[in-house]
């Protein structure tokens, strides 16, 4: 349809120069592109594991046990002899994934509930806020481990579980932009073509509240990696034969007396990454000029 | 203000009961009974099990039943270590949590209250920005990191404080009591930091500057008040983090508190054990919500005349 194709188009070039003029500002932050660099290198050694890695991710040397760093182990092996470094980037791709697509499942659920909640107002929006209001006073990580233990512990579930608990804030943000943007006048405008409300919302609102959406996205992923590896840390997360990094520290800090590289390099790796997520979220707030979120 | 305490109060009924009612029927629609692992029971004890623990009746009055229970204050008995009650599991977890998280929220607000305070004092100086990078580290360094890694410097490498337990050697109590309040006190300095900046720039500050005050004085008698409100308004959240964390701590230095048990009965699906800390560990997680909101707001005189209005 052609008013699509010509949506489409201003989209993309607002999506650009808002890009860019908050390019130029997180440019100078130095410690944003430290993260930024940090995290896309993580990413990408995520992407490519299986083809990278130094050894096989099964394979055992029980004639070798734990070793420390080495030439042929950079990082050293556990106590089966398997590769350190191999185990952390395998972990990686699990801690990596769980963090990103858990907080794409908060993100699906917060934008849509706020921006409806937002765009309705009245009765639907005091009922559907109040609901926020009500889960925000549940203590979650009980709940998140209670699920865990009666459902099993299966990795979708731990996706949907931590995706579940981390929308309410988004949910929050989004309505208190919806809120402010639906007075505009180009809302009227597009209200007055005769667009459905949910074109309205998905086409104008969505697109311009874009800037908190993503501040907060990045400043969800560390907190959802942070709940995966508290849960596989208490040994209610992931489970072998896969690992993460919770589950490395985990095992790490049971044998840190004779092997601290088992728990030091695991832990490095988590933390440097929590790092790298939390400066570039500051950094992308002070770019895209957030303020505080719309509570 | 009474008032909003009562408002607030019958907020977190449904709340309570939202979380009772939950939790009852996630555990009871968990696959696998409790009495499944135990090889060949024979039927006549099974059905004499179930009927003590009140699993042959419909599921219906299995939830109503425990609410009167719960009405009674009592959580019912124990799956897993028959002829306790889960009140006496919990009276036997809960003085080695309270107090752990006593000291653990007294190391949160005192070091990171004094961190942020003393790096709003100057900003962007290395008197800021050293402890400011400290808490950094505190948000982002877990707390199932952080203390392996401080038992394994102080506890193993220095061989300054035991590495485990609670109350059974001197200084026992340290490294746990640091391990769960070092995020939180991280949090709180950037909080009170945030908050003493904003409010040393209002008119105010600078009237009393303007009498002749002292510095000193002007942060103490004038500033820390309005400054600290963040903070106080973070101890709720903090309280509910806290006891999640207690179960990784607990879990680390063997101390028997409650959070230890919670994982315990996790594990064994101990269902009646579960349901009862939940229901009670959310209670309290709702009340000290309730507590750190009124106390903000009654530090807050523009909230109090708002509650006051409305």
């Amino acid at each position: 349809m052609t008013a699509t194709t010509i949506t489409d188009a201003t989209l993309a070039e607002q999506g650009t120069s808002l890009w860019q003029d908050a390019w130029r500002r997180l440019r100078k932050n130095r410690l944003a592109l430290f993260g930024l660099a940090v995290l896309s290198t993580f990413i990408v050694i995520a992407l490519v594991t299986p083809w990278i890695a130094p050894y096989a991710y099964d394979a055992q040397n029980l004639d070798l046990g734990a070793s420390p760093p080495s030439a042929e182990h950079w990082l050293g092996t556990d106590i089966f002899g398997r590769d350190l470094l191999t185990q952390i980037m395998f972990g990686g791709r699990i801690s990596l994934a769980v963090g990103f697509v858990a907080t794409a499942v908060a993100l699906v659920i917060g934008v849509t509930w706020g921006a409806v909640a937002g765009y309705m107002g009245g009765r639907v929006d005091a009922v559907m806020m109040r609901l926020v209001d009500i889960l925000y006073a549940l203590p979650f990580m009980i709940f998140i481990v209670l699920l865990m233990v009666v459902f099993g512990r299966n990795l979708l579930l731990l996706f949907l579980a931590i995706g579940a608990v981390e929308w309410l804030t988004m949910a929050r943000i989004m309505r208190g932009q919806v809120q402010s943007l639906r007075q505009q006048e180009f809302v009227e405008a597009a209200i007055s073509l005769g667009l459905s409300p949910a074109t309205i919302v998905r086409r104008h609102l969505v697109p311009n509240a874009l800037g908190p959406i993503i501040v907060y996205t990045t400043l969800t992923i560390p907190s959802v990696m942070l709940l995966e590896a508290f849960l596989s840390f208490l040994g209610l997360g992931v489970q072998p034969p896969a690992t993460s990094w919770g589950l490395l520290i985990s095992y790490g800090a049971e044998t840190m007396e004779e092997y601290p590289w088992l728990l030091i390099f695991p832990g490095a790796a988590l933390t440097l990454t929590l790092f790298s997520l939390n400066f570039l979220g500051d950094g992308l707030r002070d770019a895209l000029d957030v303020r505080g979120s719309g509570d | 203000m009474w008032r909003f305490i009562a408002g607030r109060l019958l907020q977190a009924i449904p709340v309570i009961l939202a979380v009772i009612t939950v939790t009852f029927f996630l555990v009871r629609v968990a696959p696998g009974g409790p009495f499944d692992s135990e090889k060949a029971v024979i039927p006549e004890v099974k059905a004499a099990l179930e009927a003590q623990y009140r699993l042959d009746l419909p599921l219906g009055q299995q939830y109503l039943a425990y609410l009167a229970d719960l009405a009674k204050g009592e959580l019912g008995p124990s799956f897993k270590y028959p002829g306790r009650s889960v009140n006496e599991l919990i009276a036997a977890g809960l003085p080695a949590t309270a107090e752990l998280g006593a000291y653990a929220l007294l190391v949160a607000v005192v070091l990171g209250g004094l961190a942020g305070v003393i790096a709003s004092l100057k900003p962007n100086s290395a008197q800021d920005y050293i402890p400011m990078s400290v808490a950094m580290i505190g948000i982002c360094m877990p707390t199932f990191l952080l203390g392996p890694l401080l038992v394994l410097l102080f506890g193993i490498h220095l061989e300054w404080l035991p590495v485990a337990g609670w109350g059974d050697m001197p200084g026992d109590k340290i490294l746990p009591s640091l391990t769960l309040g070092a995020a939180y006190a991280a949090y709180i300095a950037r909080l009170s930091r945030a908050g003493m900046l904003e409010v040393m720039s209002q008119d105010y500050i600078r009237t009393a500057r303007a009498k002749g005050l002292p510095e000193w004085q002007v942060v103490t008698r004038h500033a820390l008040r309005g400054g600290l409100i963040p903070v106080v308004a973070f101890l709720g959240p903090a309280f509910a983090g806290l006891l999640a964390g207690s179960f990784v701590v607990e879990t680390i230095f063997q101390i028997p508190g409650l959070g230890r048990f919670y994982v315990q009965a996790a594990f064994n699906r101990d269902y009646t054990m579960i349901l009862g800390t939940t229901v009670f560990l959310s209670t309290l997680i709702v009340l000290f919500n309730l507590l750190s909101d009124v106390l903000a707001a009654w530090l807050n005189p523009r909230l109090r005349a708002q509650f006051g209005e409305a």
